[in-house]
């Protein structure tokens, strides 16, 4: 088996000083490259903090992070990510505001002058995969709250990132919405193949997406449980209705619930 | 368009004539006003029989504008450069040390008292040392001025800085953008909002700065010329002084509104109108 891309060791993370709150203890987990990992897990038992970690962006206060082979001591800088909120600049268009990553990775940005229309279309061709074709000269305002998430998605994914982190990026969403955005994201993942790790509050969500289920306790959180999801892919919503979904959902959900309530589990 | 039932015609239209007329109100309403003010004040000084030396009536005033046209447009006008001059430092040093402290908690620690002391000493008092450093000229008016307006700019750049989304400077650091880069692409136009919301205050109140540094230490400008013509109790010219200056900030007002509306329009077209802070 190779390395993974993403090596998580008996990491804990306290924020503000020796009394403060212990979000994660002894948490450990591997990511495989081009793996699409979910983490379900209690309210505030720290999955948006694992995020921070994996992305550098705090440090952790015991053990190691390991991404594509190094050690983080410090932001990454290949991930994209996208959050609860769509965080779109308002006085940007929808175009800009997907481009926005490419002026700032140390990657694109020299080369962002130069090839200027070759980097718009593909902006407009993420759009267009996203549902949001034509509404690349929009103002955030003008868009709804789905679109303004969709032109979030095509942020974390412009410069082609190795590693997306997505921390529960559809659950601000109506139902509809939501199950259309998981269709693309399915499809974008299965074309890219970045290693993704994505935080979700709806085990569908988590089974439909994901080739592995991670499940955490309450806070301080690690991980408690580990589900593969063998299904086929391309999934739908019809593989939703299947026993074998039902099966998988319904298992995670004990999890959680032994989680929440604080018992020890077995896998 | 579907077809409308009649009704449903007649009463569309009649909102929009209804909101039509609403706008042009709006318009005028200002100048109604103002103009309401001036002919309220003359018929109470007329009607009472106020002496020209306590209240004079807005005739006066314009009878004294046409007579002193000539020393009031030119103390107007320096007036209106030294306040420049003031607000323009103040914008320059406002937006430097506003950037400063909104991006770094350690500046923001170690100057924020220091600067809200400073703020509440009135500038009045700090006039006289400032003419003893520079002299009686154009540097107290400028200086005061510059001093009054300074600090509702740097609060408000960097309120508007320091209030970047923590989720948004998460997606850009892990692309590997340096803090320069987050200022640049998006504090600074996060913050421009707040910043014209500042000048419109800041502008405003550099007049007053540079008013009172006139009359404490009087050269020129709008500030000696009410001092002069107070003690040969000219009061008609006096008044004339103050409108003057009062139209001046209006127009002033106005300028950094437009150029406010041309250059922000995202931030009042969104559903999060922002506010300013402070000031
Ligand atoms: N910046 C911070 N400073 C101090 N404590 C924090 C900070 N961020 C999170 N915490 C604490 O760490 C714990 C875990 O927070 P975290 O945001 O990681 O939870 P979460 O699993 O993402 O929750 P949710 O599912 O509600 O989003 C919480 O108890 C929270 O109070
Ligand atoms: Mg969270």
């Amino acid at each position: 088996m190779t390395r993974p891309f993403v090596e998580i060791d008996h990491v804990a993370m306290r924020y503000g000083g020796v009394d403060g709150t212990l979000a994660l203890q002894d948490c450990s987990m591997n990511v495989q490259e081009g793996e699409f990992v979910a983490v379900v897990g209690p309210s505030g038992c720290g999955k948006s903090t694992l995020m921070r970690l994996v992305t550098g962006l705090w440090p952790a206060t015991e053990g190691n992070v390991i991404v594509d082979g190094s050690e983080v001591d410090g932001p990454v800088t290949i991930a994209g990510m996208a959050f609860q909120s769509p965080t779109l600049l308002p006085w940007r268009r929808i175009l800009a505001n997907v481009m926005l990553p490419l002026e700032v990775t140390p990657e694109h940005r020299g080369r962002l002058r130069r090839e200027r229309p070759q980097y718009e279309a593909r902006a407009r061709e993420l759009l267009k995969l996203v549902g949001l074709e034509g509404f690349d000269g929009k103002y955030p305002y003008q868009l709804s709250g789905g679109m303004q998430q969709r032109t979030s998605l095509c942020r974390a994914l412009i410069h082609e990132p190795k590693l997306l982190m997505l921390d529960e990026p559809f659950s601000a969403l109506d139902v509809f919405t939501r199950e259309e955005l998981w269709a693309v994201m399915q499809d974008v993942w299965m074309v890219r193949k970045p290693t993704v790790i994505l935080v979700t509050h709806d085990l569908r969500e988590a089974v439909y997406l994901a080739d592995r289920v991670l499940v955490m306790s309450a806070r301080p959180g690690r991980i408690i449980a580990e589900r593969k999801v063998d299904l086929p892919r391309p999934r739908t919503l019809e593989t939703t209705y299947t026993p074998e979904f039902q099966a998988l959902t319904a298992d995670l959900r004990r999890y959680i619930a032994a989680a929440r309530s604080g018992e020890e589990v077995t896998i | 368009m579907a077809d409308m039932s009649p009704r449903a015609l007649a009463r569309y239209q009649s909102m929009a004539a209804a909101a039509r007329r609403q706008r042009r109100l709006e318009a005028w309403l200002p100048w109604i006003v103002i103009g309401g003010m001036f002919a309220l004040w003359e018929i109470i000084v007329v009607a009472f029989g106020i002496a020209e030396f306590i209240l004079p009536a807005p005739h006066d005033i314009v009878n004294s504008m046409i007579r002193w046209w000539r020393p009031l447009m030119q103390d107007s006008l320096v007036t209106l450069y030294c306040t420049l001059a003031g607000f323009g430092m103040a914008i320059v040093g406002g937006v430097l040390l506003g950037v400063a402290i909104g991006s770094s908690q350690m500046v923001y620690k170690g100057l924020y008292p220091l600067l809200i002391a400073f703020n509440s000493i009135p500038k009045v008092a700090v006039v006289p040392i400032l003419i003893i450093w520079f002299g009686i000229g154009v540097w107290p008016p400028i200086l005061t001025a510059f001093l009054i307006s300074f600090f509702p700019i740097v609060v408000n750049v960097a309120t508007g800085i320091a209030t970047v989304e923590p989720e948004l400077k998460d997606v850009l650091r892990a692309l590997g953008a340096k803090p320069r880069d987050i200022i640049i692409k998006v504090g600074l136009p996060r913050a421009m909002p707040y910043f014209f919301a500042s000048l419109k205050i800041a502008v405003t109140v550099a007049f007053v700065g540079a008013i009172i540094a006139e009359s404490v230490a009087p050269n020129a400008g709008i500030g000696r010329l009410i001092m002069v013509a107070s003690s040969r109790f000219d009061v008609p010219l006096v008044f004339a002084g103050l409108i003057i200056t009062g139209f001046m900030g209006i127009v002033l007002y106005w300028i950094a509104e437009y150029i406010e509306r041309r250059t922000t329009g995202w931030a009042t077209r969104g559903q999060n109108q922002n506010l300013a802070a402070g000031g």
